[in-house]
């Protein structure tokens, strides 16, 4: 754990969430350690905001969860996502690019 | 799309709010089982992995944030707060009741008032263009005015540019006959213009037109809805038919619509032109209603100017017919409600008053309460109940209170409005268009509500602001001064109410006491009306009056009867131009008395005393010199010092036979028990009837009141009186039977209910007060049982915890009282108009409202300070 975490930049979570679950369906904790993992432990997610936005993002409609029973007999949600969903990703993908790119070329250029 | 996504959620959560609180609770348990099992994996203890997910997840309020999400929590926390507080003021029912009830009296109270109140003098009248009707009266000098002449207007009708139609109308109580009983109608006679002054249209048929009302025409009449219901079984071809009025055939011409309300004669059911015969001198008498549509852009003053001008010419021109007089125009509106108006204000601001006084009781209760809660929202505060979750609580426990005292408010002001009405003085205008205000209920309501929020809320804020340990301390003093003040406010207001009630209650005492010039007890009335073309001859009207008296005088238990044109107090108001020929000492007068036209025993059988000269006997008849008898004040006025018998007197038209005075009574109210209106002469029946020359009308008496003196004591013989009368003729409908004293009490109805209003306010002011005093006192008195306890202990008296406690109370009171007996002394001003013989500041009226509050004060302090004086000193110091 040498590299300091930090939580999710202010308005990307959603994306990640959408990005994450593109891959495949998966539960809460499941989002939250497969961000931290492909980020290399750069982005750490709070627990409280990551529940509360799947279930904004389930009654907007880009995801859809599901009960399913766990081994140790608990329920989980595992959440899906949905064809709204995915065209979500893409047009903020699109967008974050282009930030992104924008930024880069703002921290690039000299006098 | 979107919306209705998130409201079909929103839905099937409210449908199963416990399966969704679990899931919420469910999926956070999965995430902290996963996040400890993560912990664990890279070597944690269970123990120190578990504490570790804990402090990441922080699952309650995570949990509370999932439960909270979305527009249908609203729904499910507002349920929540309801159902507590619910069980809240179940808990309390001594709070609840007493606050639901204030809340109820007082917007209960406003609103029935304001319900009444608001279509007499507000809404306008239910006329187009209401505003620019307006009523003319001709003003005397002493202040009262005369109704309009038939010559005037003519001349106005003629010549006036300020109005648009003019029309004059006069009472008419016609007895309708056909298959049915007789009936006797109320209606109204009036010019063809009338009904175009009020912009009134029929629903059947026509109204009337020009060539219906001239002298000679054929008789025509209008029928009222209600009438044309009762009467004809609605009719739809009415128009056209026939009916029998007096015992004439006349032609209805139509139906006015049901929505047509008279203000000028509210129980008037049928109306026929006034066909009105300029050729014997009757254009004189003043005893027309005049009203008129003014032009459009004129206002009631310039209408006034014109008329004035006008009149000044009309009499310079008539100068032998017409007295001095003054034009008055009123907006009609004005005029009708002119004798109500001062006090139905006043009986408005008393209940804004209560409603005051019970928005302060209110408050203080609520404050009270909230010192006891502190230490509750203390420690709810600490257990994590935000700010906003406490106010929450406490607006929705005000909000329901406001709700139940609302509820029973609307029901004590549907009660009240009904009560209002069935009490109402006659001589209350437009009482068919009163029903419960809604925009009144909804201010009373939003008021209370608002005062209530803003007063519970305090505690709330201040318990979620302060430290946590402020709430364990004993209450504060602050909220105690300000509970005082309002005690004060509310003692000052209760006085003014009590003082205005008291000033009241003595002018009615004081009114009761007036003499009315005769003896009331044991005397019973009622209206003959004669119908017939046989009695077109006065004679032989008057013939049947005497054979009906003789057959009256025989009925067991009377001891005299008589009959009288007018009855006093009754609302008979016959009053004509008095002529006093020139003496050598005195000019030529003309003066407007009320003329009697009497059978011989009238004085006796009333009890009104002679004063000088004779009364009528049976020699006064016709063929035998005209003699009159004149009231006192009419003597003195004319005649001074000097005797009054022997001069002589002309009544109406100018080129009648003069009457020789030949006694003097005393004076009777005529109109009412207040009024000093009692110039009259009495004339003999008999030798009225023999000077007619009238075709059948304003002179000829055949509408006549029977006065009856019984033995004392012996039930009223309505009964055998009317059947004694139908021997006579068994035709004659005779109504308005009543006692003269009902008469007499009737006749001080307006200021009795206005009595009975104000006495019904400062009873409930009085209430509230007492109920106020007693809820600062007894929390005072909670918040001090361990001082009180101390005391004790340390040795003082029960006198002494019994003084404290009482000169506490006695001291607020004292304060309120000084503030309430300065209030009144301007405020009872406003209704001097009201007073009679009674000063607006009525010294015993003070005194005793001061005694009585003081008392009121020291009982409701009693009850705390008998509390305190049991306290014992060992249970309070062991209670800390």
């Amino acid at each position: 754990m040498a590299e300091p975490t930090t939580d999710v930049i202010q308005g990307t979570l959603d994306m990640l969430i959408l990005k994450t679950l593109s891959l495949e369906p998966m539960h809460g904790f499941g989002i939250a350690r497969r961000i931290e993992q492909i980020s290399r432990g750069v982005f750490k997610v709070n627990p409280g905001s990551l529940l509360t936005a799947l279930q904004r993002l389930e009654r907007g409609g880009w995801l859809e969860g599901e009960w399913r029973e766990t081994p140790n007999a608990r329920r989980a949600r595992v959440y899906r996502l949905t064809r709204r969903g995915r065209k979500r990703l893409d047009t903020e993908t699109e967008h974050w690019s282009r930030r992104v790119s924008a930024i880069a070329r703002l921290l690039r250029a000299d006098g | 799309m979107a919306a209705w996504r998130q409201l079909a959620f929103g839905v099937r959560r409210l449908w199963r709010s416990a399966g969704a609180d679990r899931d919420a609770s469910d999926e956070v348990a999965h995430f902290l089982a996963e996040m400890a099992a993560a912990y664990e994996a890279r070597g944690l203890s269970p123990d120190a992995a578990r504490r570790a997910a804990h402090l990441d997840v922080a699952p309650a309020a995570t949990v509370e944030a999932l439960r909270a999400y979305g527009w249908e929590n609203v729904i499910v926390t507002a349920t929540r707060d309801l159902h507590f507080a619910m069980r809240r003021l179940r808990a309390e029912p001594a709070f609840t009741i007493v606050v639901a009830l204030t809340l109820a009296v007082g917007i209960g109270a406003t609103t029935a008032i304001f319900s009444a109140v608001n279509p007499i003098l507000f809404a306008s009248l239910p006329y187009p263009n209401a505003n620019r009707i307006a009523s003319i009266v001709e003003g005397r000098a002493d202040g009262g005015q005369n109704g309009g002449t038939f010559a005037f207007f003519r001349e106005l009708a003629e010549r006036s540019r300020t109005l648009e139609t003019i029309a004059v109308a006069r009472l008419w109580q016609p007895t309708l006959s056909g298959a049915a009983e007789p009936e006797r109608l109320d209606g109204q006679r009036v010019s063809a213009s009338y009904f175009a002054v009020l912009g009134v249209a029929p629903a059947i048929g026509r109204t009337f037109t020009a060539s219906d009302d001239r002298a000679g025409a054929p008789p025509l009449v209008l029928l009222s809805d209600a009438l044309w219901r009762r009467r004809f079984n609605a009719d739809p071809a009415i128009a056209g038919r026939t009916i029998t009025l007096d015992d004439q055939i006349s032609t209805v011409v139509g139906v006015l619509p049901a929505s047509f309300e008279n203000v000028l004669a509210p129980a008037a059911e049928i109306w026929m032109p006034l066909q009105y015969d300029m050729s014997e001198g009757r254009a004189w008498g003043h005893h027309l209603r005049t009203v008129a549509r003014l032009q459009r852009g004129a206002t009631a003053r310039s209408a006034e100017d014109e008329i004035n001008a006008l009149g000044l010419a009309f009499i310079a021109r008539h100068r032998d017919a017409y007295g001095p007089t003054k034009f008055v125009v009123r907006r009609l509106q004005d005029e009708v409600t002119r004798s109500v108006r001062p006090a139905l204000l006043l009986v408005l601001a008393a209940a804004g008053v209560v409603l005051m006084i019970a928005c302060v009781n209110v408050t203080n209760v609520l404050l009270a309460r909230g010192v006891h809660r502190r230490a509750e929202f203390a420690l709810r505060a600490a257990l994590g109940a935000g700010r906003g979750r406490l106010v929450r609580q406490l607006v929705t426990e005000s909000l329901l209170l406001a709700a139940i005292g609302g509820a029973a408010g609307l029901a004590v002001a549907a009660g009240g409005v009904r009560l209002l009405v069935a009490l109402s003085p006659p001589e209350l205008p437009r009482i068919h268009a009163i029903g419960v205000d809604i925009v009144a209920f909804v201010f009373g309501g939003a008021l209370a509500t608002a005062v209530a929020i803003a007063v519970a809320i305090v505690p709330a804020l201040q318990a979620a602001r302060s430290d946590l340990q402020y709430g364990w301390r004993r209450g504060g003093g602050g909220h105690h001064r300000t509970r005082a003040t309002l005690v004060v406010a509310e003692v000052a207001l209760a006085i003014v109410l009590l003082v205005t009630a008291g000033l009241l209650l003595r002018s009615l005492d004081r009114l009761f006491a007036i003499d009315a010039g005769f003896r009331a007890p044991g005397v019973l009335t009622m209206q003959v009306q004669l119908v017939g073309r046989k009695f077109s001859q006065p004679r032989v009207a008057y013939q049947f009056f005497e054979d009906a008296l003789d057959a009256v005088r025989q009925v067991p238990g009377v001891t005299s009867a008589a009959f009288t044109s007018q009855l006093p107090l009754s609302g008979d108001r016959d009053e004509y131009g008095a002529h006093f020929e020139a003496t050598p000492e005195r000019q030529a007068e003309s003066v407007s008395v009320f003329r009697y036209a009497v059978s011989p025993g009238y004085f006796e059988t009333l009890g009104i005393r002679l004063h000088d000269g004779r009364s009528f006997d049976d020699h006064d008849r016709a063929g035998t010199p005209l003699v009159a008898v004149i009231s006192e004040s009419l003597a003195r006025h004319r005649f001074g010092s000097d005797s009054a018998l022997g001069h002589r007197v002309r009544i109406g038209p100018f080129d009648t036979a003069p009457y020789t005075i030949v006694g003097v009574v005393k004076d009777v109210k005529q109109v009412s028990l207040a009024l000093n209106d009692a110039d009259a002469v009495y004339v003999p029946a008999s030798a009225a009837a023999a000077t007619i020359r009238s075709r059948d009308g304003e002179f000829g008496d055949t509408v006549m009141s029977l006065v009856v003196r019984t033995r004392d004591d012996a039930p009223a013989p309505a009964a055998a009186v009317r059947q004694a009368i139908w021997s006579a003729d068994k035709d004659q409908p005779v109504v308005r039977v009543a006692r003269l004293s009902d008469l007499v009490a009737a006749s001080a109805s307006a200021r009795r209910f206005a009595l009975l209003l104000f006495e019904a306010f400062a009873l409930a002011a009085l209430a509230l007060a007492a109920a106020g005093i007693y809820g600062v006192l007894a929390g005072s008195v909670a918040e001090r049982t361990h001082e009180i306890g101390v005391r004790a202990a340390l040795g003082a008296s029960r006198a002494d915890i019994l003084t404290l406690v009482v000169r506490q109370a006695m001291t607020l009171a004292g304060v309120g009282v000084a503030v309430g007996l300065a209030a009144a002394s301007v405020s009872t001003r406003a209704i001097t108009a009201m007073l009679f013989e009674v000063s607006a500041l009525d010294p015993i009226t003070y005194a005793g409202v001061v005694v009585l509050l003081t008392a009121v004060a020291a009982m409701a302090s009693g009850v705390p300070a008998w509390r305190a004086v049991r306290v014992d000193p060992a249970t309070t110091l062991r209670a800390e």
